[in-house]
């Protein structure tokens, strides 16, 4: 008997925060966040999902929710593990949440297929599979506001200012030193159209995740081939790393270029001074200097209910999660102009995304004056393909070293022409669009 | 042809035409090597004193590393948060003595690994709990590590030694001396040996199986102390840095999991030889050879010595 007692308090421990959360989602919009504050990337996803969870919570404290109704923020811990990934998209999606951020390529490719069938659209802002941009092949997948291959097109157009032109870049060896998983390989198809395209030759550093902190192999390769320029699409522990052993090897620090995931404080820190003079790619504002930010420190952060330190706000990641919660919100709103009602559902937002319009003016109202460039979404086009800018280490502190530097689409956009249609024909019975297009706001 | 070529003519041709790349990459090896032979070490300490692979060794490297950067970053000196570190160590020597391993005397080998298991995800969350999930810069210049490069440079081209490295080299070597001898010419080290061999046989003689597993697993700690040091002034402290800890599996199994020299020898075999494999192969199978070559050149050597390179062979009538 008293077996049976404890069976039943431990079943009713366990199961407790999972009816209470489901019960909470009826008068809410839930909003699961895949969140890594452990494991080899948590100082990473820390920072990002500290920007997220504080400005969706600034929400409620300031506003109350969006369109009156909370926000219910719950996060599910991946360490950045494809497994664990789905295993939480699983747990949550009986929750009814209204879009689904896996943070993660690996989870992203996982949950594609499944966003249609289970009506929940996946936001993967910057990244996942580039060729979901198609929205005509992808209508539940977004990754506003470019992809890996904007990104990597983008180093490119710079590369070829810098050296006075595409026609330079015949002749030239160009490196990516890369994670060694799905995330890290995205910009090579698009790096190889464009080595053939413009003539030079693409040097490929894979970096096993095992071997993150443990690259001089790698780096001697490079002090052997010496290319010209190095651009790396890393994360984690891979990015301080690969820094100082560039530094080792004397590559020079003005041809080193980190993509967007490659440009945060923990990157640089470790090497410090010496690494003056690396670049990254960038797509959000940095710094506390915009009103919605001191609305996070005035009704989040003063008032004790978040994890950031105060000076942690307006870090780079940090800003990066702000705006992955501004387009969720952003998407939320649309849903329910769209719909006319409060309590959306996954269905409502994947139509508030496929509308999203954030014009220059639409950041200055939601306290974010240009913080990013104006996002604009379509049925057929699920990213943007927004332009990029550079930011500049300059040894204690990163700033912007250029204006917007347009993605070459003409190269870009029918390679990702291609690779849906490789990708709808490689997975029989993918379901062709039948959901209907709304005009944009 | 070509591939025969590629595979067994080339990469010598570029040792002789780029003398300086070859004596860079037996250095880089030579410095991986020491840094794995310590890390080994750790494990085969462990393993002399209780027949059990420690799988917390990585996490200990990590941990050791957290403490003694969490302490400099709350105002404690860098050589206060060194000795503090240490003292950690010991403690968390006397816990896991105390809470862990006396309750399991006498159990079989595999019920004390699992126990290891146990004591890695403890110290996973609990470093989190204390020192957050955040990456921490090593604080190497407080501890007078030296930084910059040595450059070396003649009509063969340049070869360049990072000072850290030089640092990490000695330091692990003297302490890998220490430890050599401390284990083998000394009493504790016999007594050591003795508990390896049958926890009951020592026990009946009058050793102490708490105090050896006390100084064993501090051994261990201050070993994963130093290794935390030396890799994360190469990088940074977080907790990937446990990774790292699996590069001396190789080592083990190439050096045999009871051997201090066998660690030592193995260390230098593996770092080197990943280091040539990698760089004069790698390109010819994509590169990022070097995280499984490790394996494949452990098992070449075990075709030929079973046991390991300095391992005892066990036989065991049935």
């Amino acid at each position: 008997m008293r077996l049976k007692l404890l069976a039943l308090g431990l079943a009713l421990v366990i199961a407790a925060p999972a009816a209470v959360t489901a019960a909470q989602a009826e008068d809410g919009i839930y909003i699961p966040l895949m969140s890594y504050r452990t494991g080899p990337y948590s100082g990473a996803g820390i920072a990002i999902f500290n920007g997220m969870h504080d400005y969706l919570n600034m929400l409620n404290a300031r506003d109350g929710g969006v369109g009156g109704v909370r926000l219910i923020v719950e996060e599910c811990e991946t360490g950045y593990d494809t497994k664990k990934g789905v295993e939480c998209y699983d747990a949550t999606k009986g929750k009814h949440p209204v879009v689904s951020t896996p943070y993660s390529t690996g989870i992203t490719l996982q949950l594609i297929p499944k966003a249609s069938v289970d009506k929940i659209p996946v936001l993967s802002m910057a990244y996942g599979l580039s060729a979901s941009a198609d929205g005509n092949d992808f209508p539940w997948v977004f990754n506003p506001p470019a992809t890996y291959w904007d990104g990597a097109s983008a180093f490119i157009r710079h590369i070829a200012d810098v050296e006075g032109g595409f026609a330079k870049l015949k002749g030239k060896t160009i490196g990516l030193v890369h994670l060694d998983a799905p995330y890290g390989k995205e910009p090579i198809p698009l790096l190889q159209a464009l080595a053939k395209d413009y003539g030079f030759t693409l040097k490929l550093y894979p970096v096993p995740g095992a071997q993150m902190q443990n690259q001089t192999s790698l780096w001697l390769d490079v002090r052997r081939d010496r290319p010209d320029w190095i651009f790396m699409q890393g994360w984690g522990a891979m990015n301080p790393t690969a820094l100082k052993e560039a530094i080792k090897v004397s590559f020079p620090m003005d041809h080193f270029i980190g993509n967007w995931w490659a440009g945060g404080e923990d990157d640089v820190r470790p090497a410090g001074p010496e690494a003056k003079g690396y670049s990254a790619l960038g797509f959000s504002g940095v710094g506390q200097n915009y009103p919605a930010i001191h609305d996070i420190l005035k009704y989040v952060v003063d008032k004790g209910n978040t994890q950031t330190p105060k000076e942690k706000v307006g870090e780079v990641l940090y800003n990066r999660g702000v705006m992955n919660a501004v387009l969720i919100v952003e998407a939320i709103r649309g849903a329910q102009r769209l719909t006319g009602k409060k309590q959306v559902t996954g269905e409502d937002v994947r139509r508030g995304l496929e509308t999203l319009n954030i014009t220059e003016a639409r950041w200055k109202e939601l306290g974010l004056p240009d913080f990013a460039a104006p996002i604009h979404l379509s049925c057929a086009d699920h990213n943007g393909h927004n332009g990029i800018y550079l930011a500049r280490w300059d040894g204690t502190k990163w700033s912007k070293a250029s204006g917007w530097i347009e993605p070459i689409k003409d190269k870009v956009l029918p390679l990702i022409d291609s690779a849906a249609n490789s990708y709808v024909s490689a997975n029989a019975g993918w379901p062709k669009r039948s959901e209907a297009c709304d005009k944009s706001s | 042809m070509h591939v025969l070529y590629l595979i067994f003519v080339d990469p010598f041709m570029q040792m002789v035409h780029s003398p300086d790349l070859l004596m860079q990459t037996l250095w880089d090896g030579l410095v991986g090597g020491v840094l794995y032979a310590l890390i080994a070490l750790g494990f085969v300490l462990i393993f002399k004193a209780s027949g059990v692979f420690n799988f917390a060794q990585g996490i200990m490297v990590v941990f050791a590393a957290l403490t003694l950067v969490g302490l400099h970053e709350h105002g404690v000196p860098a050589f206060v948060a060194l000795g503090l570190t240490v003292l950690v160590m010991l403690v968390l020597a006397f816990g896991v003595e105390r809470l862990m391993l006396r309750p399991l005397v006498n159990q079989s080998e595999i019920i004390l690994f699992m126990a290891t298991f146990g004591l890695t995800y403890f110290l996973i969350g609990f470093g989190q709990l204390v020192f957050g999930g955040n990456p921490k810069v090593m604080i190497a210049q407080d501890l007078y590590l030296p930084s910059g490069a040595i450059e070396w440079k003649g009509h063969f081209g340049f070869v360049s030694f990072q000072k850290i490295d030089i640092a990490a080299v000695i330091i692990a070597s003297i302490m890998v001396a220490v430890l050599a001898v401390f284990f083998q010419r000394t009493r504790i080290g016999r007594a050591l040996r003795a508990v390896a061999d049958s926890h009951q046989a020592a026990l009946s003689v009058g050793i102490s199986l708490e105090q050896i597993w006390v100084i064993v697993w501090f051994a261990a700690g201050v070993v994963a102390l130093t290794t935390g040091i030396m890799w994360g002034a190469r990088s940074e402290v977080s907790f990937s840095l446990q990774v790292i800890a699996l590069k001396a599996l190789p080592v083990l199994i190439l050096g045999g999991f009871t051997s201090i020299p066998g660690a030592i020898v193995g260390g230098l075999i593996i770092g080197i030889g990943e280091k040539l494999g990698e760089f004069y192969w790698g390109p010819l199978l994509g590169g990022g050879i070097e995280n499984w070559l490790a394996y494949v050149i452990a098992l070449g050597f075990l075709i030929f010595r079973p046991q390991g390179l300095f391992g005892e062979k066990i036989i065991e009538r049935i």
